[in-house]
């Protein structure tokens, strides 16, 4: 396969606060290529937004420290970069969109004058230039009268067009990568639906790679080609959407599946996961996931299961797919509708 | 409709609710409303779930507060197994309280921070003289339990719970007075998805136990189908559509609904179905459109639309009630083909 534009190796992002170390994101692995959708996937505090954070090179610190690991971006190691080589990525070939529109825009200046000041700084536009610019993006994300609107300020939008303005926002330099986290969570069903349908145009029109950060499965089903599922800062499984929907190897990215009520499917009861997500305060030993796996064994609780390849670009961080299952798990895990892969080593 | 009078917990008749909108400091003067309940009439039968489905503005919260009359209603009617809730007087709406209750969105800021949680539930046990010193913390205990949490929590405070626990710390104080009636507005949306489906069966499972009726106020579609007898859509202050669950989802026939349910991302990627995306945003419910409030974004909008107000009717006389004239006409397309999963 070509060269991967983001290269994500082992990364750990930790806190460090008065209560203990937070690990908020602890030996995250992936690789992103040219105009892929990647999804990760989780639940509040799994560390899906502090990765993105990290790779921007946005973690406050302190507390907060990249204490391994690397990121490669069009094979540059960005943590070696200087802040100024850093600042001509940011923004320009990586851009970031965020869940409250609001919040990242400020409410003091016209949006026309947010959209010309990163075209003017990255681009090198005069300001007529720049301007005319941050017209011709607010046409492409579809905000009617365009060109007037760019002299509104943000309170003078709704939500939804809000969104729209930070993805022009974000697409003026023409990024080879967007980040989006949570795009769609604050806005309203119908609106969410306009949003999606715009991204997944203006990804192919610009052909550049997504990560989408959500903890709505039904939007990664409907815009990602591939999905990293976190819990507890760890990446838990890793394939492509069809192999994680419908075969999912890891008991969280199953129990997940199981807990959510389905549109079109008649259930009497859900199948909740149990208990409450662990703390990431000293983290006990172990699989993160244990204490409320339904086929949990001894070995889960002592050590922390490395990835198991389990398919092809299929992996998950789970004993069951490795030799320490024995046969009543497994097959309790099979009745349940998780099958374990074929054995096969540790990657 | 065809149900019978006793058989109706809740009868609300052409509720509004205003919001006024002054202008100036001292002399201050109404220049507007923003028009929150624009006149909706449902019911409720006893045992049931009736789901209240909307986006964020379109009254559905108002509605449950004004029920409660934790707000007063602009006017309207709504009776509670026969009494007319507007028009109790400050003991009686007491007394009505312990059987309605409600349970709301966010458990972080609905639990007062300086209370135990004994407390917190204790306190509508103490409100309506059902149980004091000993007897209160008996049931408090039980209480707890009920709602899966253990008596020894009853000392700790609410910070020490997670969102999930808090909800159902929620739940227990709203069960604590017996209620009839429980409307549950919002209650899982501030929860992560491995714990909505806990405090969605314990709902499910107190409404067994204690006959509970509730009425359900969510945006989450999936949720809403999961939990509930009836549907009942709203938009920009009024009901667009009631129907049995089932109903609704299998045939939809408001516009609006149609488009609201093929909105919803589906979590499996071997679904594709055609989406209809609405155009523009909710209008403002200061100034709603004349007509059918919808038409602004309706696909199937005609001339008519923009002057005839629609009413709620029962088209085919099987309670499934759709405020649109146009649609009816449309009754038997299939919907389920495009909606339902293709076949793998």
């Amino acid at each position: 396969m070509a060269e991967p534009l983001l290269s994500v190796r082992n990364l750990k992002t930790y806190f460090y606060t008065d209560e203990g170390v937070v690990k908020a994101v602890d030996g995250l692995t992936y690789d992103l290529h040219k105009g892929e959708t990647l999804g990760i996937v989780g639940e509040s505090g799994c560390g899906k937004s502090v990765h993105a954070l990290s790779i921007m090179r946005l973690i406050p610190q302190p507390p907060g420290k990249i204490v391994a690991g690397e990121v490669f971006f069009e094979g540059k190691n960005l943590a070696h970069l200087s802040d100024e080589a850093m600042r001509r990525i940011r923004g320009n070939r990586i851009a970031m969109i965020f869940q409250e529109p609001m919040t990242s825009l400020n409410p003091v200046l016209t949006i026309g004058e947010q959209i010309a000041e990163a075209v003017m700084l990255h681009q090198k536009l005069d300001k007529k230039a720049a301007w005319g610019r941050a017209a011709e993006m607010l046409e492409r994300v579809k905000i009617p009268l365009a060109r007037e609107r760019v002299r509104d300020y943000p309170h003078q939008f709704s939500g939804g067009m809000r969104q729209r303005v930070m993805i022009a926002m974000a697409l003026s330099c023409n990024p080879s990568i967007l980040i989006a986290d949570e795009p769609t969570t604050a806005l309203d069903v119908t609106i969410q639906a306009q949003i999606i349908e715009l991204m997944r145009e203006l990804q192919k029109e610009f052909n550049m790679a997504v990560i989408l950060i959500t903890h709505n499965l039904g939007v990664v089903a409907d815009m990602c080609e591939n999905v990293v599922v976190m819990y507890a800062g760890k990446p838990v499984e890793h394939a492509d959407i069809y192999r994680t929907f419908q075969d999912p190897k890891h008991p969280y990215t199953w129990g997940l599946l199981h807990s959510i009520p389905k549109l079109y499917e008649r259930k009497e009861r859900l199948i909740p996961i149990e208990g409450q997500p662990p703390s990431l305060i000293d983290l006990p030993s172990g699989c993160p996931f244990a204490p409320r796996c339904p086929f949990a064994m001894e070995i889960c609780v002592q050590e922390d299961p490395p990835d198991y390849v389990v398919g092809s670009n299929h992996t998950a961080k789970c004993y069951l797919h490795s030799e320490y299952a024995d046969e009543d798990h497994l097959k309790r895990a099979a009745a349940a509708g998780l099958a374990a892969s074929t054995r096969s080593g540790s990657s | 409709m065809a149900v019978a009078n006793d058989d109706l917990i809740l009868d609300v008749r052409n509720l509004y609710k205003y919001f006024p909108i002054t202008k100036g400091f001292i002399f201050q003067k109404q220049v507007g409303a923003v028009k929150a309940v624009d006149g909706i009439s449902f019911n409720i039968r006893r045992g049931e779930t009736l789901g209240l489905v909307g986006e964020s503005g379109c009254g559905k919260t108002t509605t449950g507060r004004v029920i409660l009359r934790l707000m007063e209603p602009t006017s309207g009617e709504a009776s509670f197994e026969g009494r007319d809730i507007f028009k109790l007087k400050k003991e009686e709406l007491r007394l009505l309280r312990r059987n309605m209750q409600i349970i709301f969105q966010d458990p972080y800021s609905s639990l007062n921070p300086r209370m135990t949680v004994g407390d917190i539930i204790g306190e509508p046990l103490e409100i309506h003289n059902l149980a004091r010193g000993k007897e209160k913390m008996r049931r408090v205990q039980e209480l707890l339990e009920i709602v899966g949490l253990s008596p020894y929590h009853a000392n700790r405070y609410p910070h020490e719970f997670s969102g999930g626990q808090r909800q159902r710390i929620g739940i227990a104080r709203a069960l604590a007075v017996n209620p009839k009636l429980i409307i549950c507005d919002e209650p899982v949306s501030a929860l992560d998805v491995s714990i909505q489906a806990q405090v969605l069966n314990l709902l499910e499972e107190l409404q067994k136990e204690f006959g509970l009726t509730y009425l359900f106020i969510a945006h989450d579609l999936s949720v809403v189908k999961h939990i509930s007898d009836r549907i009942a859509v709203m938009y920009l202050g009024r009901l667009v559509e009631v129907a049995d669950a089932d109903q609704l989802f299998d045939n939809p026939q408001h516009p609006y609904t149609e488009a609201l349910l093929s909105a919803v991302p589906i979590p499996d990627p071997a679904v594709r179905r055609e989406r209809i995306i609405l155009p523009g945003d909710v209008p403002s419910p200061v100034n709603p459109p004349a007509g059918c409030r919808f038409h602004t974004r309706c696909l199937y909008a005609q001339e008519s639309c923009r002057v005839d107000d629609p009413e709620l009717v029962d088209y085919w006389g099987n309670g499934h009630f759709v405020a649109c004239p146009i649609l009816p006409f449309r009754h038997q397309r299939s919907r389920a083909a495009v909606l339902k999963p293709a076949a793998r």
